[in-house]
């Protein structure tokens, strides 16, 4: 006669043995504690667990447990009320597990003793459909969408690369954005600025630019800052932000940025286009080398022409601009290799991508052991340096 | 001769070459090399005093030569030298 459900449970208890949670609550923290499987469904676990408890759902656990568990680490099987815990330890017995309990009554009991609860947060039905290509990535999943969702960046400038990081960094669901921008859209800015659109030529950026971002993702928060990034305004804002984008167009901004992003600790995500050219870098407050690491002073104008004067492939944009936006995701997210100590170059023309090691000088003026970190008048140095001033001479 | 790479703000001066071939056993030299070629990027590399400004990296293969030793780093034919100007641009 085929054993009915109860006769597999009885004998599942054979081979299994049953841990109270009387027993098993004192060894949760502890660092040789048994690793507690919970193999409840997704609905069951987002409702609360035991801390420290890593999910595998049931129907998961022959195909997941290799990457978890040697076969003779102490595993604890829990569930609901202790009957799948005991025909899913079964399972693993047969596996080879030589060290399998249940937990006697399941998170039920466990909860209803007093013993502690983790309730996570978790993403809403409609988040996880919508950022559900990014739930599928192991570096990202639901523990990243949610730390994207809670993230907040500053992206300085709504133009070549502000559009699509900011359009990007929006659809990946990061939270909040600030917008930072006094200009309004130009027809002339069409042919790269892409988070703009004709109609809203005359509309400041940064409010056409929430507009796209409205149109696209409701959920995100946009803050337009409807005016130029300053020595007055820059620390405040950036103290509001857990990362800053760099997509300035002129020396004083940049060099004003990554001071002021050292004094507040904040990530500087950084890239600059012209022509046919463009380099990224990121730059992470004490933890490699800054902007000034890697020019220490800005060329003089005519060295340094804006696109506006020497013109700039507007799919050049896209490129650096997406590359900063997946920096900064890399940052927030904490994954990966980022460009920090490295600047890319890329090459449009020869569609070369360089590499050139950025490393920490010992005498940078910013975030070297002597600086001394004050907001100067960075128009003013801009303008001065490059003036044929003998070495040597403070700027 | 070693490659050396000109930036896209030195092209004009540089005769609209995106690599020069300069000979040269160091740094120094083959930059002096370059402005012999190219006398109109002489102006905006060094100062009058013959000095690089301070605004000019270079860097030979991926290493900063200021980290090196500057313009005494020597450098051989398989050795390619970039001219690195900051950029500016970004939102205009």
């Amino acid at each position: 006669m085929s054993p009915s459900y109860q006769d597999l449970l009885a004998d599942s208890r054979e081979v299994v043995p049953e841990v109270q949670d009387t027993d098993l609550a004192p060894r949760i923290e502890a660092d040789d504690g048994p690793l507690i499987i919970d193999v409840r469904e997704t609905s069951e676990w987002d409702q609360g667990h035991i801390p420290g408890s890593v999910h595998v759902p049931r129907g998961f656990l022959e195909s997941r447990i290799g990457g978890l568990a040697t076969h003779d680490r102490e595993i604890v099987v829990s569930c609901a009320a202790g009957q799948r815990s005991l025909l899913a330890g079964r399972t693993l017995a047969e596996m080879g597990f030589s060290n399998v309990t249940s937990l006697a009554g399941g998170f039920a009991r466990w909860k209803q003793n007093g013993n502690p609860v983790v309730v996570p947060r978790v993403l809403s039905d409609k988040q996880r459909a919508r950022y559900s290509r990014h739930v599928l990535i192991p570096e990202v999943g639901e523990e990243g969408q949610i730390k994207l969702l809670d993230s907040k960046v500053l992206l300085i400038g709504a133009g070549g690369l502000g559009s699509p990081a900011a359009y990007y960094l929006a659809a990946a669901g990061v939270g909040t954005l600030g917008l930072v921008d006094d200009d309004v859209v130009d027809e002339s800015n069409l042919q790269r600025q892409i988070i703009h659109t004709t109609d809203r030529v005359g509309v400041n950026k940064g409010e056409s630019a929430k507009e796209a971002i409205r149109a696209l993702n409701p959920e995100v928060q946009v803050n337009v800052h409807p005016y130029r990034v300053n020595r007055d305004n820059v620390l405040d804002l950036l103290g509001e932000y857990d990362l800053v984008v760099d997509g300035a167009d002129n020396f004083p901004t940049r060099y004003l940025l990554a001071d002021a992003s050292l004094m507040t600790r904040t990530p500087l995500v950084h890239a600059s286009i012209l022509r046919f050219e463009g380099h990224a870098s990121v730059f992470l407050p004490d933890d490699g080398p800054c902007y000034r690491c890697l020019f220490p002073e800005p060329p003089p104008p005519d060295l340094a022409p804006s696109c506006g004067e020497a013109g700039v492939l507007g799919v050049l944009c896209g490129v650096m601009g997406n590359i900063q936006a997946t920096e900064a995701i890399k940052v927030l997210l904490g994954i990966g290799d980022t460009l920090s100590g490295r600047l890319l170059i890329y090459d449009a023309l020869e569609m070369t991508f360089t590499e050139l090691k950025v490393r920490r000088d010992p005498d940078c003026p910013s975030c070297g052991p002597n600086a001394t970190l004050e907001l100067r008048d960075y128009e003013a140095w801009c303008a001065g340096v490059g003036r044929h001033e003998p070495a040597g001479t403070a700027v | 001769m070693s490659v050396v790479r000109i930036p896209p703000v030195l092209r004009v001066a540089a005769g609209g070459e995106r690599e020069v071939q300069v000979s040269g056993a160091t740094v120094g030299e083959v930059l002096d090399g370059l402005c012999d070629m190219h006398p109109a990027i002489k102006a905006q590399l060094k100062t009058p005093e013959g000095d690089l400004h301070r605004f000019v990296n270079v860097y030979v293969n991926d290493e900063d030569a200021r980290l090196l030793d500057w313009t005494d780093t020597l450098v051989s034919d398989t050795d390619t030298l970039m001219i690195l100007p900051a950029m500016a641009g970004g939102a205009g």
